[in-house]
């Protein structure tokens, strides 16, 4: 029973999102005392395709044709289930982003094969197969035993560390005996250009109604530039149009798990918290002693966010010229 | 055209979940019962779409898989405004028993856009609208933050990493919905509510299906450490702190 991977590529290349689920599943492999081949969609190099064994996979296999220019999902479970009988795969991994919550809940009914989704760390027990994962948005987990003879994991991001082997990938071309007609049409793209993805950041500076007004970001978005951090808000922020939807993170928006978030004028609502309690350290700034944020944090500080933010930008300048 | 919205019944997203037998069941005394968020979002855009002049929506359905406590909920959704409901009367042991459940029937009916939450923020497990649409062997498309029908034509924008793509599908199509969709969930207005009351749900009996997971227990997540302080005047002793010590900068 071996492992299968979905590693997903972003205008042909992987991220770091990409390695961590291939450590992640090459550990998982390692566990299972079998091996881990990577299935890859779409136009990827040669030497990008390589890279993957540097993570543990032992085996790509590589598709591009026609059908598979736009995620058409149809297409694309179509693809990873055959390339998973192939290789008679027990367990696959995929990411928990937007096409791995796309793609596994079809490879599921496809498979007959049970999800674990949105799952942290390695199984807890491999017979029966028991994985942890967050529910009521976080405010509990799951021992969850996946009973089905092949098991599906979508892997939270930024939950797993990357782990270079050394090691190296044979690469092979492969192609699904069955593919159906593709359907989704894409009429328009619109990309997010140049900017660190909510995501993908490791350090993430949000801003609250404690800012006051749309124009107070500016020193928010210095600390986030100097720390090489992405910036993102509560929903009320979003709400009012002081920032774009696609930065609201909280429950009904992007939930996200970075080394590090920095809760500027944010009160700590448990619909917010929902979004971020995976972070690994959480930090505070309120005026509101009492605020439920601090119950959340680990550091705070007690003060005025315009105040403090010009000073912090300061302070993160001088660490770094050490 | 018509839509089928699924719809979960969760706790409020304020409840601070407990739990029973040895942490294998949800303590309910106390919980307020509400449609899941997104699935209110998604009964709301669909209720727009069949206002919207042109756009062709004749008909809003609910489809719900839970016992007959769970009923309240729907009676909600038939207050927001939808035409009537069904209800599968089966607890919902997982999501692909759930999406089984719900593919039996629509097999009989013939929906056009099946709406469905992109999670439900008990079990958040973003799968079964993902599900429903490969049982029924029809096109999905995921994280759908808008969705509007022009000409007869769905008009979707999904979120990709890094941005969105506007994309077309043929009915009939499954919609898995995300923030955006519609800005405020409707709220039930007293007509609504009153009219709720003599609209049909119709209830059936499930068909067999084993789950493919179960919860074994549940466990609530470890305190966090009391906030430690910092200073407001002293600011860089923070910047000093995630350097040094959490070593996260």
């Amino acid at each position: 029973m071996s492992v299968l991977v979905y590693t997903e590529n972003w205008d042909g290349r992987f991220k770091k999102q990409t390695y961590e689920i291939v450590s992640y599943a090459a550990k998982l492999a390692e566990q299972m005392g079998s091996s881990l081949t990577a299935v890859s969609i779409g136009e990827v190099s040669e030497d990008e395709l390589q890279s993957l064994g540097n993570y543990g996979a032992a085996k790509v296999l590589t598709v591009d044709n026609d059908k598979v220019k736009v995620l058409d999902n149809k297409v694309y479970t179509s693809i990873i289930a055959e390339a998973a009988i192939k290789e008679g795969a027990g367990i696959i991994v995929l990411a928990n982003n937007n096409s791995g919550k796309a793609l596994a809940p079809r490879l599921s009914v496809r498979l007959k094969a049970g999800i674990g989704a949105g799952v942290s760390k390695l199984p807890v027990s491999i017979d029966p197969f028991t994985v942890v994962k967050r529910v009521f948005s976080g405010n509990a987990f799951a021992k969850l035993i996946i009973k089905s003879d092949i098991k599906i994991i979508t892997l939270a991001q930024n939950s797993f560390d990357v782990v270079e082997t050394g090691g190296s990938a044979g690469v092979e071309k492969f192609e699904a005996a069955v593919l159906p007609e593709a359907k989704t049409v894409v009429k328009d793209v619109h990309k997010q250009g140049g900017k660190l993805l909510l995501t993908d950041a490791e350090i993430v500076v949000s801003g609250g109604r404690g800012m006051k007004s749309a124009d107070n970001w500016g020193p928010l978005e210095e600390l986030a530039e100097v720390l090489g951090a992405a910036t993102a808000c509560s929903r009320p922020v979003s709400d009012e149009g002081w920032r774009p939807h696609e930065e609201h993170t909280g429950q009904t928006g992007k939930i996200i798990a970075p080394n590090l978030y920095i809760a500027v004028g944010i009160s700590g609502a448990t619909q917010h918290i929902a979004g971020v309690s995976s972070s690994k350290y959480i930090v505070a700034i309120n005026t509101d002693k009492d605020a439920p944020i601090f119950e959340t944090a680990q550091y705070g500080i007690v003060g005025d966010a315009l105040k403090v933010l010009p000073e912090l930008v300061n302070a993160v300048k001088a660490a770094k010229n050490k | 055209m018509k839509i089928l919205v699924c719809i979960s019944n969760v706790p409020d997203t304020t409840t601070r979940v407990k739990f029973l037998e040895n942490n294998t069941k949800l303590d309910t005394a106390g919980i307020q019962w509400v449609i899941n968020p997104w699935d209110e979002l998604s009964l709301t855009r669909a209720l727009e779409l069949k206002e919207k002049p042109g756009a062709g929506v004749d008909k809003v359905t609910v489809i719900h898989v839970g016992e007959q406590s769970s009923e309240p909920t729907i009676r909600k959704a038939l207050a927001i405004g939808a035409d009537d409901a069904i209800r599968v009367n089966a607890d919902p042991l997982d999501a692909y028993f759930v999406a089984a459940q719900i593919a039996e029937i629509v097999r009989g009916e013939d929906f056009d856009i099946i709406l469905s939450g992109i999670e439900s923020s008990d079990h958040n497990g973003s799968t079964v609208g993902g599900m429903l649409s490969e049982f029924l062997d029809i096109p999905s498309v995921s994280a759908v933050s808008s969705l509007d029908l022009e000409g007869g034509e769905a008009v979707i924008t999904r979120e990709i990493d890094g941005g969105k793509e506007i994309v077309n599908v043929p009915v009939p199509f499954v919609a898995v919905v995300q923030k955006g969709i519609a800005k405020e969930p409707r709220i039930a207005a007293m007509r609504g509510i009153m009219m709720a009351r003599s609209k049909p749900i119709k209830v059936i009996e499930p068909v067999s299906v084993d789950p493919l997971t179960n919860v074994e227990s549940y466990t609530l997540p470890e305190e966090r450490a009391a906030c430690k302080f910092i200073d407001a005047d002293k600011p860089a002793e923070l910047i000093e702190i995630l350097q040094n010590e959490a070593k996260v900068i």
